[in-house]
């Protein structure tokens, strides 16, 4: 006992100067963020000397937290519901980072990367009334192509996820049916199919179940050369799921975008969007009373909206349509520093 | 007292330690405490330091059941707006709907227990086998090998068992096993086609990780067995067999008992390796081949995400729940060994 007080002292001691000199800021949140996030805190504390730590703890886990005020700033997939909102001591402000793409992938041998499908043919599948791949309803979309008799097993998330959420949105968006039995959430009540732990177990299910379909983020879709379906979009077109494609939705958003950015973006209008992504917002105080911090955050995000964009390509995060950048520099300037 | 049969009595101090219910037996102390009064120097210094001791130690076996009564009493509170809303209809019910905050915790509650009872079928007479075969069979060459290969499978990350399961058995299992199990003999237990994700896997996955748990500690209950009790055993006429029957494994009761409980709470509260292997489909069905769920992995894999109040109520009461399970099933493995020994203790004084 007695030996033990000095070390309690002494590590007491150093712990001191660590937490009151360095400008540091806590987050937590998104895990789909995380990769471009801490690309981003990297090098931003690299040029600037902030230290920006980030627990990607989930979104929902994330949100809790900023509730609670332990930390500075949050980050979701999913946007607050006002119910939570209401609960927020402070106002708290939602800010896209990023976009968000959901690949629909399948496995069946011979059968090459492609497939057209509708959504109502896709909500089909996913409640369990289309049951064969050689359905008429598949077969008429795809002349040409010899889909075989195999049973569809459906694979999902079995984790509380931001790629559910945007998947079942855009479902309920689609399909009344879809709306009416199931609905929307990061984690819901599936009517078939086996889930999966994270983006991997769902690929796993689907590589070795022949005859599964399921959903993964675009980005774990194109690094694993996945086959994927090609989904109609309102416009009508097939648009190829990629970065460019999943960009064009969120510009096709700017025309009924709210003014607090809490809105969904599946299923948008364009030629070549992709009909199933959402956002990732950073959620932040609409006021800090640390003006050092606070200054801090708001040149962060403002980074973020500028050289941030530029890394996203390279670690598979579609840009931010420069018109709606200039939208959320306006929000981010309406933050207030100091008391 | 004709014949010293309790395992826990180390022969050099008779009557040392009787009734002890112990799960290692050669930590029962006989020895110590022939020792004392000659180790004992100046009776001042001792006077001091035992009380000190005594509260010290006190201290820390209090601060366990405090730590586990705050933990419950956190989690009832966390649980009540669950508790209060969903009432009895969350053990009656199986539909776990978060979109429309509807949320019965029937199907997790099953897929734990029924996972845990395969695994455990599974596990006890192979892990039992096993320190029979290593403590009375085995050539001496064998047993420091085997036993040692057999506990490196604790040291592996349950992890890393959820991935060799859904990677290599799930797909081994549906293909070489499952079919067979289904035509020879089907319903209600083998139903197919099945991806090899299912219930039964994931009883298998568990049984092989709880293995080395029954396995070592039932070997160092068998040590503990004086080697005069096997002698006496074979002088009386018994068979190799009737040996390790009557003088080994008939005497080891309570500390099998124990090594099997532990095992089956590392069973029960498993969450990664089942939750890679099980389907994760909430849903209570007869039907082992069939995807299932359970409590541990619900937890683990919504907890994270979940925003309204009454998930995060309906998944704090399940964890209630599973802290009611382990209980429960600790009570039961308490009892059993009670009666056990008491009975032991009967056939001693006849």
């Amino acid at each position: 006992m007695l030996k033990l007080k000095p070390l309690f002292l002494s590590l007491s001691l150093l712990a001191l100067p660590a937490a009151s000199f360095a400008l540091s800021m806590n987050g937590a949140g998104s895990t789909f963020i995380y990769p471009l996030a801490s690309k981003w805190f990297s090098d931003y504390n690299k040029s600037t000397g902030v230290e920006i730590n980030y627990q990607s703890i989930g979104s929902g886990a994330g949100i809790r937290q900023l509730l609670a005020g332990t930390i500075d700033f949050g980050a979701s997939d999913a946007p607050m519901p006002d119910s939570l909102l209401a609960k927020s001591p402070v106002p708290i402000l939602h800010l896209p980072a990023t976009i968000g793409a959901v690949a629909v992938v399948y496995n069946l041998p011979g059968v090459p990367t492609g497939m057209k499908l509708t959504p109502d043919v896709l909500a089909g599948i996913f409640l369990g009334s289309i049951t064969k791949w050689n359905d008429p309803a598949i077969t008429a979309l795809n002349p040409g192509m010899n889909l075989p008799a195999t049973d569809i097993s459906v694979a999902h998330r079995s984790d509380g996820s931001g790629t559910t959420n945007i998947f079942t949105d855009y479902l309920t968006k689609v399909s009344p049916d879809w709306a009416s039995k199931v609905g929307k959430g990061t984690a819901v009540n599936w009517p078939v199919g086996l889930g999966g732990k994270g983006n991997e177990a769902v690929a796993g299910l689907v590589k070795q179940v022949e005859g599964a379909v399921g959903y993964v983020e675009l980005a774990y879709a194109i690094k694993n050369n996945l086959t994927y379906v090609l989904i109609r979009n309102q416009a009508g077109n097939y648009p190829t799921p990629s970065l460019e494609t999943t960009s064009a939705a969120a510009a096709g958003s700017l025309k009924t975008m709210p003014a607090d950015f809490r809105t969904s973006i599946t299923n948008m209008p364009g030629k070549d969007a992709y009909p199933i992504c959402g956002f990732t917002w950073f959620l932040v105080y609409q006021k800090y009373t640390d003006a050092a911090k606070g200054k801090a955050l708001v040149d962060f995000l403002n980074w973020a909206m500028d050289e941030g964009q530029k890394m996203g390509p390279d670690l598979y995060y579609p840009e931010l349509p420069a018109s709606l950048v200039k939208k959320i520099k306006a929000s981010i300037a309406t933050i207030q520093v100091g008391q | 007292m004709p014949l010293n049969t309790d395992p826990r009595t180390p022969p050099v101090t008779p009557g040392g330690s009787r009734g002890q219910a112990d799960l290692k037996p050669q930590q029962s102390g006989g020895l110590v405490q022939n020792k004392t009064p000659e180790s004992r120097p100046s009776r001042i210094k001792k006077s001091w330091g035992d009380p000190v001791f005594k509260s010290v130690t006190l201290i820390f076996a209090g601060a366990i059941l405090v730590l586990a009564l705050a933990i419950a009493v956190e989690l009832w509170v966390a649980a009540y707006p669950s508790i209060q809303g969903m009432g009895w209809h969350f053990f009656m019910t199986q539909k776990w709907d978060p979109v429309m905050n509807h949320f019965g915790g029937l199907s997790f509650i099953y897929g734990t227990v029924v996972s845990s009872l395969i695994a455990f079928l599974i596990a006890t007479p192979f892990g039992i086998g096993i320190s029979v075969f290593l403590t009375e069979m085995a050539p001496r060459a064998l047993r420091e090998p085997v036993s040692f290969l057999i506990e490196i499978l604790a040291a592996i990350p349950s992890v890393v068992y959820g991935l060799w399961g859904i990677f290599v058995l799930a797909p081994l299992l549906s293909v070489h096993v499952y079919p067979y199990l289904i035509r020879w003999i089907g319903k209600p237990f083998f139903v197919g086609p099945s991806t090899g994700l299912s219930l039964l896997s994931a009883g298998i996955i568990l049984a092989i990780m709880i293995l080395p748990t029954i396995m070592s500690i039932s070997r160092e209950v068998f040590l503990a067995i004086p080697r005069s009790a096997r002698e006496g055993a074979l002088a009386l006429g018994a068979t190799r067999w009737e040996t390790i029957v009557v003088a080994v494994i008939s005497p080891s009761k309570p500390g099998l008992m124990g090594a099997i409980m532990l095992g089956l709470g590392r069973a029960l509260g498993e969450t990664m390796a089942v939750t890679m292997i099980i389907g994760n489909r909430p849903e209570v069905s007869l039907n082992l081949l069939g995807p299932s769920h359970s409590i541990a992995s619900v937890i683990a894999n919504e907890f994270a995400e979940a925003t309204s109040d009454m998930h995060l109520a309906a998944l704090s009461e399940l964890g209630l729940v599973l802290m009611g399970i382990t209980i429960l099933i600790n009570i039961a493995a308490r009892v059993l060994v009670w009666s056990t020994s008491s009975k032991l203790r009967a056939l001693e004084k006849a």
